[in-house]
């Protein structure tokens, strides 16, 4: 019998068992304290599609073999300048989407593929140094917010210089997605497209991943050395690793912002690649090991169990931001676990 | 004739080549460094502020910072790189102040107080920060940051919930209006808390200050070199060694500039006078002097020598009989305990404790003025510490108003800032790791 427990928290792992139980308790607790339960899952799967592409940002970069990708910030502010232009160039509706996502495609592949080489130079230290590069590029952009000669009304301030610090996208491609087919299911609100969209993206990559050039990626990202031996260009792989996550990381915040409503700017991409990292690593994967079904179940987890304590929470302590706090421990705990498994013990 | 001269050419050339050489690898070495001097130059330019506020703003921010930058030397000296878990040690100072403001205790009391309570807090910390960096081994850097990330969330945790509700604790002061939790700011002022306790003790114009301090230490140095010469086995080397003479002239320059601002400043111009009012917080300074002492000592130490062997090489170390985690922990809890102190001196000459937020951006201010100065993952000396601090403090105190006068924003000095520090911390590791790329693959 405790064999076979054991076995079992192998296979899951034990920090995915601790949060889905913990996930389980506040959802006994929510239908305790009498919440809304129809409210609670629309808003969870909400988040999960919201959320999810920026998780899968992960994977190329994982699988290529430079880590979970902290720089993912870089993607971010391609993504925003990308949604800020369409506005600027006066697109509407799913107009504007669409071309936020092509207008910010080359600036992601450019920054991703200046980034990765830089990554080369220092394969070792990727994590700490992407952090840092991801920190400085959010506030380089900050200065850049309000410098660059934007003049759009909805989005700079009607006194003094620069842009906003979070602009509403009403007008322009809000909520796009997420209305695109929505459907009500026993009161719980589908948002078909934004769903659609996500599975979509995951698809892509998977497909990627079953091309000879994803599986050379992966082979160089498990056994850089055995893959030089077949003859796989690893310098180049990890490359085209790197590029794709900053992709996916400039289509996700769009994604994000359209689902959100707003576009955030200056700090606010600062600390977003943290909650990725942790999504990807509660969903099962690690620092060396990726799949699709990792970022599924780690998004859904993570944002549920967030979407969840918020209401909860209040209901136990009335003042403070304890959801926030609770996110705080949970994911930089999952990350220093899941550090504690890459260096060893010597 | 004709050959030797030729000679003689060639090995002019050589020696030319040498230093032209030897000009190249500082610049390089340096670059880092010589960069920041140049911003700050065009900073100080930029922001038009009087000489005077600038100085003295920088003289109270070096007294506030050097203990903090100072307290993450033994780490990299222990071969753990830049301790970024040094928010863990602050978190430790701020408890204990926070305990200490609840009692009551106020003045240098309540400082030495905070002090002492805030040791074994650190220490635990600190043990608990080295347990887990044993098991990130090779990823200490990122491991301590995330650490210092997840503590926050703790803290967090037990200063908004936790009190007033599992902790019993009343004090409608310092807690919010509901009972439960903290308030967000804290005021140490003089009367309430530990504001100024060190600073105040002792407050001398900083030119006089100056002015004895190099006498003593031509005094002192000399005696020494005396005794050094006479009656130890240096009997070879000369009394007038290179560094001597370089030092006394240092000394002598020093003594003739404080003489002329403290007791002839009338003949200054009307800029330069104000300079005489600086005030120097003496105690202050000492209490960093004596890190920067300890600092040294260690090294001198059994102690400080396993630090050395493990950060050189953890398998040499551990064939020669040295417990490798068990050094590591040490020299995680000594920096952890320094930088509790460090923040205690820090937030009594700021005055209001920002419980939520002063203890956030220490780590990457600290490691940013640290790599300022010159400093890598790998080494670090006080003078590295203490010249980045002066670097780094200059740049903060200029930035927002030269941002301003360029750009008519005070907002873009202020991210230029934030920029700086990110940037400098990831291009130096980044170069560090680059670096260390390269040997390992001439070696390989």
């Amino acid at each position: 019998m405790t064999e076979t427990i054991r076995r079992f928290s192998n296979k899951v792992g034990l920090p995915r068992i601790i949060i889905s139980a913990f996930f389980l308790f506040l959802f006994i607790l929510a239908l305790l304290f009498k919440l809304p339960i129809n409210t609670l899952i629309s808003d969870s799967i909400r988040r999960f599609g919201m959320y999810g592409i920026l998780v899968l940002a992960m994977v190329p970069a994982i699988q290529s073999g430079i880590g979970p990708n902290f720089a993912l910030p870089l993607g971010i502010v391609c993504g925003l300048l990308g949604g800020l232009m369409s506005i600027e160039f006066g697109l509407k509706g799913t107009q504007s989407f669409i071309g936020a996502l092509l207008i910010s495609l080359p600036f992601a592949i450019l920054v991703g593929w200046i980034y990765g080489i830089l990554l080369n130079k220092i394969k070792g230290s990727e994590m700490l140094v992407a952090t840092y590069t991801g920190f400085s590029m959010v506030s380089f952009m900050s200065i850049m917010w309000i410098l660059l000669p934007f003049d759009h009304p909805e989005m700079v301030w009607p006194i003094g210089n620069g842009l906003r610090v979070t602009i509403a996208l009403d007008t322009t491609f809000g909520q796009i997605l997420n209305n695109l087919g929505a459907f009500p299911i026993l009161g719980i609100n589908i948002p078909t497209g934004l769903l659609l969209f996500f599975f979509g993206c995951c698809l892509c990559v998977w497909l990627f991943s079953r091309s000879k050039m994803g599986t050379a990626m992966k082979a160089a990202g498990d056994n850089p050395k055995f893959a030089v031996a077949s003859g796989i260009n690893v310098d180049r792989c990890r490359i085209i690793g790197t590029v794709l996550s900053t992709v996916l990381g400039a289509v996700g915040i769009l994604v994000y912002a359209q689902s959100y409503g707003f576009i955030q700017l200056y700090q606010a991409p600062l600390m977003m690649a943290f909650p990725a990292v942790a999504s990807i690593l509660i969903g099962g994967a690690s620092a060396t090991r990726a799949k699709i079904s990792h970022v599924i179940l780690g998004a859904f987890l993570f944002q549920g169990l967030l979407t969840v304590a918020l209401p909860v929470a209040n209901e136990i302590v009335s003042e403070g931001n304890l959801s926030e706090v609770l996110r705080m421990i949970v994911q930089n705990g999952i990350i220093l676990y899941a550090l504690t498994k890459v260096g060893g013990g010597n | 004739m004709a050959h030797m001269s030729n000679t003689k050419t060639f090995n002019n050339n050589l020696e030319n080549k040498n230093t032209s050489l030897n000009i190249k690898s500082i610049f390089i070495n340096h670059s880092v460094t010589i960069l920041f001097v140049i911003i700050c130059i065009i900073g100080i330019k930029l922001s038009k502020l009087p000489l005077f506020f600038i100085a003295n703003e920088l003289l109270t921010r070096i007294t506030r910072n050097s203990f903090l930058v100072l307290s993450l030397i033994i780490p990299v000296l222990a071969g753990m790189g830049l301790n970024f878990g040094i928010t863990i040690g602050a978190m430790a100072g701020q408890i204990a102040i926070i305990a200490v403001t609840h009692l009551g205790v106020t003045g240098i009391k309540g400082f030495l107080l905070c002090a002492l309570l805030a040791v074994p807090l650190a220490m635990l910390f600190g043990y608990l920060t080295g347990k887990l960096l044993n098991k990130t081994k090779g990823q200490e850097m990122i491991a301590s940051m995330i650490a210092g990330f997840f503590a926050n969330g703790i803290y967090q945790f037990i200063f908004l919930f936790s009190i007033g509700t599992i902790i019993p604790m009343k004090d409608p002061v310092m807690m919010l209006s509901s009972g439960v939790g903290i308030r967000n700011t804290i005021d140490l002022s003089r009367n309430v808390g530990i504001k100024y306790a060190l600073d105040n003790l002792l407050k001398l114009p900083v030119f006089k200050v100056c002015l004895v301090v190099a006498l003593f230490t031509i005094i002192i140095y000399t005696l020494f070199r005396i005794y050094k010469v006479k009656y130890k086995d240096y009997k070879k080397e000369k009394f007038f060694s290179a560094k001597y003479i370089t030092t006394i002239t240092i000394c002598l320059v020093i003594i003739i500039i404080s003489c002329i601002f403290a007791f002839n400043s009338n003949h200054l111009p009307s800029q330069l006078k104000m300079f005489k009012n600086i005030k120097l917080p003496v105690i202050t300074c000492i209490v960093i002097l004596v890190l920067c002492l300890f600092n040294i000592l260690i090294v001198k130490t059994k102690l400080g020598q396993d630090f050395r062997t493990v950060g050189q090489n953890k398998h040499i170390a551990k064939v020669s009989g040295i417990d490798v985690n068990k050094v590591r922990i040490i020299a995680i809890t000594i920096s952890t305990l320094l930088a509790a102190w460090g923040q205690l001196i820090f937030l009594q000459n700021i005055g209001t404790l920002n419980t939520y937020g002063s203890h956030v951006q220490i780590a990457t201010f600290s490691i940013a003025a640290l790599l300022i100065g010159g400093a890598s993952v790998s080494r670090a000396t006080i003078g590295q510490a203490l010249l980045g601090t002066i670097l780094f403090h200059t740049l903060f105190i200029v930035s927002p108003k030269a941002g301003k006068n360029l750009f008519g924003d005070a907002q873009i000095g202020e991210f230029f800032r934030a920029f700086v520090a990110y940037g400098v911390i990831g291009l130096s590791l980044g170069l560090h790791a680059w670096k260390k790329r390269i040997q390992f693959k001439k070696v390989g």
